[in-house]
């Protein structure tokens, strides 16, 4: 009987939704924590994990359009924009401040009002092997005693490492040597002498080869692991990948000694929000709460490993007896919350193109940081003048009903239709599905897509502003025409880059596909299906392992280099070497399909030509030439075309090899836009008018292509 | 034609064998991450494992969620459905579309051809937050259908433009002759028309499946329930801005590789074997 009641509450209950990004003992111990909240209360709830690059965009899109979860898992930098979008509930009145860490409460307030649940903190901290490194530095000066005796640059061995061409790793040090994020206004502010020391001092490290180039996260976890690096500077997530055999332990960051402050970490805290449009806002509040406290945060702490935000947590014996909690516990001591205006936002790409600029030699520490003051009033554009739309809606209004008018008389001339077009009917029933699937799932967004070009947007708000955005690109107004943030700079790197791709894939692609038709070959199917690979295997991954290759130190390319005795190439400091890093990864991944396209047309050439040919005494070279170059035309062109257009917007290999470097200069146009509209502050007008003029540019290009093949036929 | 000398098939053997190393030697390191132990990338420039291990496909093969369903397996299967129907629709549309424009008169048939070119030129990652509020009135949000559909458009214009070409290239001495014998119209593109294209559809077909395949964003934004996920956003969950768990990644990445291969060496025969010179004498 009671059974029974339990099961029917059960199904009488609506489950709560719950997204996240959690993964391993976090998510266990998520996963635990949720079932004991449905035990106690009868809510079953449906848990959702999501990569975590996509859950930001995921909960911004799903929420407002009623599609989203009733509460959920993120870091606290985004909730100013979170709350501007409506979709965080607040917790005001429902949370009990004095619960939690005051910083993980400072850090949920905005306007005086709280949103969300703490739930953990994270902060990077030292990460010291003890076998080489028994007594952890206190200081800089400590510091960089050691470092020499533990660096060895030609045996890859190095005293520090971490990811020094990031910004939130370069923080600490920024505000270590006394330099500080926004000025008294809460502006951005760049050109500071405490930039210029703290870039100066990473910038000697590294030259004096205590610290490597080009680290990313993974490769500070592999070289920690294998004793290569005797420090490194992690948050808590480095703990659960570091191999059995390493003993070490973590300490807070150093303090400088020329300043006599504590290298200052960022502070990122983890809550539960509730949405601004849950359907059950009071047990989303209490589900929210619940991961919060008592239990679950002993879940967490134990499976996940977490840094509680929950001040209870730390008289119980889990916690106590846990060095790496106690750790950055300490850490976090010195830690500075993130913060979460506007202006952050807007901080982020221009600090991460100034230390950049710096590790890559670009610029000197000293002329840094009046460039990231450029590089900051550049990215983060003023909005052009607004002005009233009613002038463009005539327009439109007039052009349609020009066309329609010329349709209608152009249907009047010349012969009767039906002898013009004698398989209209026929070509309808033909083409019906085909246009409708593309009017709806494709023009539809498209005219909206070009339509956002003529809008300002700012946090929330969009702005119409006409040509304004255009004249901004086109004008090339802060900055010169030669410089890798203006327009014509990026569309020449663009075209040459297009251009380059499409003529290695097409001429290996051809080449290999002649050689494969060899009737004799006996391994074909072998090679045929080997050669498929780079195609088969997805890009984004074989794109992260040529960027792997093309590292300065660690890099297989550069290895074999040395075996030939030449000097090791630092690729993505020189616009040269980074260009065609990135041209050998798309020539590896594309030739593939355009050799199996060929493959494809060869065999529709008729053999009794090449037979013909043959009795005619014609050679294998005029034959190619005669026969099989305009035979695989007709077929072989649509591809060309379409691949042209492809890589004129390939993304991912750019973003994910050289990422634009040096200094932004080797992205191409849609990297650019992509930027604009999702790393440059979400200034999604300006990144449509990008992409109009990425279409018009192509436009031009397609129509000198269609002149192309009907002078053909 | 004329018989290739030993000589020159040795060198054309060698030409393939160097051009696959180096194919190869990068696609070795995804195969040496995904049978190391550990989550770290290795150093050392030998594309071979350290340490052997089949702990990242145990891992990701065996995952269940807390509702202790086979999530893996769910996932392989809304992998599958989603791109075979994607393939299927999209070789559907596309077949009737581009031999209606190879073969038909009718107003705005090159126009036709230039939208579809167009459509190609937008950077995609602008259209999504209109796609996602169209999919959202259409009831098409979270659902593998509304996924198919969009898959289904977007690698439209690929398709037909291949086949249109592939449908110029084609006598129309064959489909006039069978018109001639008393075949109906639908008879011609059925009978005639289709078993020629074989070469250019089983081409369109890969690239369609491909494009459903491995798509990753799309999916990541439409979907909202980890049963109907497809396997590149399952994988993607693996590296992220905290941390990157590339061993069980690359274990993925191998794994949705397999279908492809296996795909195009099912094609294979399709690809080379389709058309021959036989039907069109004079």
């Amino acid at each position: 009987m009671n059974a029974l009641l339990i099961a029917l509450t059960f199904s009488a209950a609506q489950p709560l939704k719950v997204w996240h990004g959690y993964r391993g003992g976090e998510e266990s111990a998520l996963i635990e924590a949720a079932q004991r909240f449905t035990q106690e209360t009868g809510t079953p709830v449906e848990l959702l994990p999501v990569p975590y690059q996509t859950l930001a965009s995921k909960l911004t899109s799903a929420i407002p359009h009623d599609a989203g979860p009733d509460v959920f898992i993120f870091a606290h930098e985004r909730l100013r924009q979170f709350q501007r979008l409506g979709i965080v509930d607040r917790s005001t009145g429902r949370l009990e401040p004095r619960t939690y860490l005051p910083q993980s409460i400072d850090a949920l307030t905005l306007d005086g009002e709280t949103y969300g649940y703490p739930l953990a903190f994270k902060c990077v901290a030292l990460y010291v092997n003890k076998k080489r490194v028994p007594k952890p530095p206190a200081t800089t000066d400590e510091l960089e005693a050691l470092l020499p005796a533990l660096s060895n640059p030609k045996e890859r061995r190095f005293g520090l490492a971490y990811e020094s061409g990031e910004p939130y790793y370069h923080a600490p040090i920024l505000l270590g040597f006394g330099g500080a994020l926004f000025d008294a206004q809460g502006r951005t502010t760049m050109n500071t002498p405490g930039m210029a020391k703290s870039l100066a001092w990473v910038l000697k490290l590294q030259e004096r080869g205590f610290m490597p180039q080009e680290v990313s996260g993974a490769l500070v976890l592999s070289l920690f692991n294998e004793g290569r690096a005797a420090m490194v500077v992690s948050g808590p997530w480095l703990a659960a990948d570091i191999h059995k055999d390493i003993d070490y332990q973590v300490v807070p960051l150093p303090t400088v000694s020329e300043t006599g402050l504590p290298l200052k970490p960022f502070l990122g805290v983890e809550a539960a929000f509730v949405s601004g449009r849950a359907e059950q806002p009071d047990i989303a509040h209490r589900f929210a709460k619940f991961l919060s406290l008592g239990a679950a945060t002993q879940l967490r702490v134990e499976k996940g490993q977490q840094i509680p935000a929950e001040l209870a947590a730390y008289e119980t014996e889990a916690v106590k007896s846990n060095p790496l909690i106690a750790a950055f516990r300490a850490a976090a001591a010195n830690a500075m919350p993130m913060p979460t205006t506007l202006e952050m936002a807007r901080w982020w790409e221009p600090m991460k193109l100034t230390v950049r600029g710096v590790v890559q030699r670009t610029v000197t520490p000293e002329a840094a940081g009046a460039m990231g003051d450029r590089l900051y009033r550049a990215l983060n554009r003023q909005s052009p003048p607004p002005t009233s739309p009613t002038p463009w809606l005539i327009t439109l209004g007039v052009v349609l009903l020009g066309l329609f008018a010329y349709a209608f008389v152009d249907s009047r001339r010349g012969l009767p239709w039906r002898q013009r077009y004698p398989d209209t009917w026929r070509a309808v029933v033909y083409m019906a599905p085909a246009a409708i699937g593309i009017a709806v799932l494709v023009l539809i967004p498209f005219t909206v897509g070009i339509s956002l070009s003529l809008f300002h947007y700012d946090a929330g708000t969009y702005t119409f502003v006409g040509w304004g955005n255009f004249i901004d690109i086109l004008g090339s107004h802060d900055y010169s025409i030669t410089e890798p943030l203006s327009f014509y700079f990026t569309l020449g790197v663009t075209i040459l880059w297009t251009a380059l791709n499409v003529a290695l894939h097409v001429g290996i692609g051809l080449a290999l596909a002649i050689l494969l038709k060899e009737p004799l070959l006996k391994l074909r199917g072998v090679y045929r299906v080997l050669l498929i690979i780079p195609w088969a295997v997805p890009n984004y991954i074989t794109a992260l392992m040529w960027k792997g290759m093309f590292h300065r130190q660690f890099g297989a390319i550069n290895g074999i280099l040395e075996l030939l005795g030449i000097e090791p190439v630092s690729w993505f400091t020189r616009f040269s070497t980074a260009f065609a890093a990135n041209l050998a990864t798309n020539t590896w991944l594309g030739f593939p399909f355009m050799m199996v396209v060929s493959l494809g047309a060869l065999q529709s050439i008729p053999k009794d030509l090449y037979e013909a040919a043959e009795v005619d005494g014609a050679s294998r070279w005029t034959q190619f030439r005669r026969i099989t170059l305009p035979m695989l035309k007709p077929a072989l062109l649509p591809s060309i075309i379409l691949g042209t257009v492809w890589t004129f917007n390939m993304f991912n290999v750019i973003y994910l090899v050289s990422g634009g470097e040096p200094g932004g200069s080797t992205n191409i146009l849609v990297t650019e836009a992509f930027r604009w509209a999702f790393e440059r502050n979400e200034q999604y007008g300006f990144a449509a008018a990008y992409a109009v003029l990425i279409f018009v540019v192509l436009f031009i290009w397609s129509a000198f292509t269609k002149r192309l093949t009907t002078e053909k036929a | 034609m004329r018989r290739a000398s030993p000589l020159s098939l040795w060198l054309i053997n060698l030409v393939l064998i160097f051009v696959c190393a180096i194919t190869l030697y990068p696609a070795l390191w995804v195969v040496k991450l995904a049978f190391s132990e550990g989550q770290a990338i290795s150093l050392s420039p030998s594309p071979l494992p350290d340490h052997f291990s089949f702990q990242h496909f145990i891992d990701l093969v065996g995952h269940v969620d807390s509702k202790g369903r086979w999530i893996f397996g769910r996932q392989l299967f809304s992998s599958l459905l989603v791109a075979s129907t994607t393939t299927l629709i999209g070789l559907a549309l596309a077949v009737s579309a581009a031999y209606a424009l190879s073969r038909f008169r009718f107003p705005a048939r090159e126009a036709g051809m230039q939208t579809l070119l167009i459509t190609q030129m937008f950077p995609a990652t602008l259209m999504l937050v209109p796609l996602y509020s169209l999919l959202q009135r259409l009831g098409l949000l979270n659902t593998r259908a509304g996924l198919v559909l969009v898959y289904a458009t977007a690698s439209l214009p690929f398709c037909v433009w291949m086949l249109k070409g592939y449908f110029d290239a084609m006598p129309k001495e064959l489909e006039e002759a069978a018109m001639m014998d008393g075949a109906s119209p639908l008879q011609v593109f059925w009978k005639v028309v289709l078993p020629l294209a074989r070469p250019a559809i089983a081409v369109t077909g890969l690239f369609s499946f491909m494009t459903a395949w491995n798509e990753y964003i799309l999916a990541a934004t439409l979907l909202n329930d980890e049963a109907l996920f497809t396997l590149p956003v399952a994988l993607n969950r693996f590296v992220d801005e905290y941390k990157s768990e590339y061993g069980t990644f690359a274990a993925g990445a191998l794994l949705v590789s397999i279908p492809v291969m296996a795909l195009f060496y099912a094609l294979q025969k399709h690809l080379v074997g389709g058309l021959t010179a036989g039907g069109v004498k004079g």
